[in-house]
């Protein structure tokens, strides 16, 4: 192996790696959490498992990973059912009951850390919040091959351990129940009466996500864990109806914000010239921050601006149909059309309008074509029938219509694209005495 | 358990086929029946026997405990005393042949599922933990969606429905659940006039061939049309029976105008109490 290479995978392989599967694991499960408007539960979750640290650190004497893992998934829960009971008893609202739940586990392993283990446990509060990620370095074999071997990968940092094992009991967790998690966060009556118990399996969502966080947080702290389970699902909502294909977008979207935080972290301070790399779990979450932003902008159909981009179509659409009803009006009572282009929106719908062929300027003055004076009869046509509709059926006064009116003859049937037509009145003239024109 | 391994003759778990009051082939008996949400009773020791190959609607003002009937029936809000049994057995052992529609406002609509996805639903009890919905399932699912009325809507996210069009999917997903006894929460409760009468043309259906459906049902003029058997309930059942014999003005006039007062009053006074 080249000095290169080997410095790769000695500093930057181990952190990159349990960076991407905390960001992973903690995805998959995210997606519940924002299904469930729960997301808050891993904030609260990954800060108060420190108490839960601290105890089992005091009980056992030892920094040794499993009784600190096994405390930290007992406090985990142990916020879980806190905040069950203060939702139901304290009368506050769920956010509020995680929020004050957490925070007072969090100064309770503080104090404790201070008072009890603090001189001798390297826990602080800064590497709760980042991580370890760049303490963890690792010394395979240099020979070259080593890494085609087992026996190599055994030697990975315990934390990259953990955390694929976890990513494993994760994904054997929701693919085998997937059907049961998604029923039981739609309709957890319904799952309840078909004997898929929705206490049972919220319970089991919760002890994934705390075994999810204790693992994630301690390698990658927990901005990134709080991170993780509400960006990449949040965003993969945006991109996806189906649920299924919003767990897969979600795990993609972790591992790339993990790959691409991880190397921006590590590198990109260097190659800009600056003395230092940055914390790599907070580049990460930055990432995903932003992976969260571009999808909220820019997703084909949720995306902010592919809405506003329809609701201005919408309303160029409304603005030039208004424009046609206006003309045939005025070509019906005889009098000459007016002027119509007078604010600046007006003249780029009627550019609109005779580029579709449906108006053609006579000496500056528009005028319907054949085929404008067609969708312009449809539009009055639906106008009058609408407003026949309102007075006989709906009983309004004949003056009270037109305004509804004007914003109804612009609905079209969202399947066929056809201008939707209230039923023919009793009279053939509308409230107003004018012809209502054939289709 | 697989219904076909159930015993018709026998009923060794029933408590309540031995009392001259119950019958053992009702597809629901409750005695004594009472609820309470956060200590306050909502429904005091409710008898009822459902009867047979009916359409019944539970009918009663707000607060009326209509829902929590249900729910409680379905042993999801717990109950402080009474028996519920259906066909003489506790629901643990017949779970797959009851039905649920819970109402329209319950869910998140905005749930990145599609219709025949919600449909599917009705069948995992049917399916079974940890196995995959089926081809088979789908196809059951579709033919479910057709009878309400929605073929072609299969692949719909369940936000770009209508209202009505929603209500559908709940009926269709009860009818995927190939029940024998359905309770329904407000079916008809702001749907269109072409939803309702899908809706009644399905529950028709269902009593035709030999299922009862117990309804929570608001519109009191169109009770005598659409059902055989109301239950009138105001925190406990004003009366029950045929809707030609309990659907009477004195029998309403019970339930919804003279407010049991003591009752209500009862209610509160003992919330207050165990709250301490």
């Amino acid at each position: 192996m080249n000095e290169g290479v080997y410095g790769f995978v000695s500093i930057d392989l181990p952190p990159l790696l349990a960076g991407t599967l905390a960001c992973v694991t903690c995805a998959i499960l995210g997606n519940y959490l924002v299904l469930r408007r729960m997301s808050l539960m891993g904030d609260a979750i990954s800060h108060s498992v420190l108490p839960g640290l601290v105890i089992a650190f005091m009980l056992s004497g030892s920094r040794d990973p499993l009784p600190m893992f096994v405390g930290a998934t007992i406090a985990g829960l142990f916020t879980v059912g806190l905040v069950e009971l203060l939702r139901r008893y304290a009368r506050v609202e769920p956010g509020a009951a995680m929020g004050v739940v957490f925070s007072v586990m969090f100064a309770m392993g503080v104090l404790l850390l201070e008072r009890g283990a603090g001189r001798q446990v390297d826990l602080d509060a800064d590497c709760v919040l980042n991580g370890v990620m760049e303490t963890m370095i690792w010394f395979p074999p240099e020979e070259a091959g080593s890494l085609a071997r087992w026996s190599t990968w055994v030697s990975l940092p315990r934390q990259v351990w953990t955390l694929g094992v976890v990513l494993l009991v994760v994904l054997a967790a929701v693919g085998m129940l997937f059907k049961e998690l998604r029923i039981v966060a739609f309709d957890p009556g319904l799952a309840t009466s078909q004997g898929f118990h929705a206490g049972l399996l919220n319970t089991l969502l919760m002890v994934l996500v705390a075994c999810a966080t204790v693992a994630s947080f301690e390698a990658v702290g927990s901005i990134l864990v709080i991170a993780m389970l509400i960006c990449p699902a949040a965003s993969a909502r945006m991109l996806t109806d189906r649920l299924w294909v919003q767990v897969v977008l979600s795990v993609v979207l972790a591992a790339a914000a993990g790959i691409t935080g991880y190397l921006l972290g590590a590198y990109a301070p260097t190659l800009l010239g600056l003395p230092a790399a940055v914390s790599a779990s907070g580049m990460i979450t930055v990432v995903a921050g932003v992976i969260m932003l571009l999808s909220v902008l820019f997703a084909p159909s949720h995306g902010t601006v592919a809405r506003r981009f329809r609701r201005v179509r919408m309303s160029l659409r409304v603005a030039r149909e208004d424009l046609l009803a206006s003309l045939y009006r005025a070509e019906e009572s005889g009098a000459a059309a007016r002027a119509v282009a007078s604010r600046p929106v007006d003249a780029i719908v009627l550019r609109r309008a005779i580029a579709r062929g449906q108006v053609r300027l006579a000496n500056g003055v528009p005028a319907l074509t054949d085929r404008g004076r067609d969708v312009a009869r449809g539009i009055v046509r639906s106008h009058r029938l609408w407003e026949s509709y309102l007075v006989e059926r709906g009983g309004l006064a004949p003056d009270h219509v037109h305004g509804t009116a004007m914003r109804l003859e612009h609905l079209t049937d969202s399947a066929s694209g056809a201008r939707f037509e209230p039923p023919q009145p009793d009279s053939p003239t509308d409230p107003h005495a004018r012809p209502i024109p054939p289709r | 358990m697989n219904a076909s391994r159930i015993r018709p003759d026998a009923h060794p778990a029933s408590m309540l086929a031995g009392r001259p009051e119950h019958s053992a082939d009702s597809p629901l008996s409750v005695h004594a029946m009472t609820v309470a949400y956060q200590r306050k009773p909502v429904l005091w020791d409710v008898d009822y026997d459902a009867p047979r190959d009916a359409l019944v609607a539970i009918v009663g003002p707000n607060g009326a405990g209509k829902s929590t009937f249900i729910r409680a029936c379905l042993g999801l809000v717990p109950r402080v005393s009474g028996v519920v049994e259906f066909w003489g057995r506790p629901l643990r052992e017949v779970r797959r042949r009851i039905g649920y529609v819970p109402q329209r406002e319950a869910v998140d609509w905005d749930f990145p599922v599609s219709a025949l996805d919600v449909v599917c639903m009705g069948r995992y009890a049917r399916i079974g933990w940890m196995r995959p919905v089926s081809r088979a399932d789908r196809d059951a699912g579709a033919a479910c969606l057709d009878r309400v009325g929605l073929r072609g809507f299969e692949h719909r996210q369940i936000s770009q429905l209508s209202g009505g069009q929603q209500q559908r999917v709940f009926l269709a997903r009860a009818l995927a659940q190939e029940s024998d006894l359905y309770f329904m929460d407000e079916p008809f409760a702001g749907v269109d006039a072409a939803t309702e009468r899908a809706i009644v043309d399905v529950l028709r259906e269902l009593r035709a061939s030999g299922r009862t459906v117990i309804c929570v049902h608001h519109d009191l003029q169109t009770v005598p049309r659409y059902f055989d058997a109301v239950m009138l309930m105001n925190m406990r059942v004003v009366a029950s029976g045929p809707v030609g014999t309990v659907f009477t003005p004195e029998n309403l006039q019970r339930t919804y105008g003279g407010r049991l007062t003591l009752l209500a009053e009862a209610s509160e006074a003992v919330a207050r109490a165990e709250r301490g």
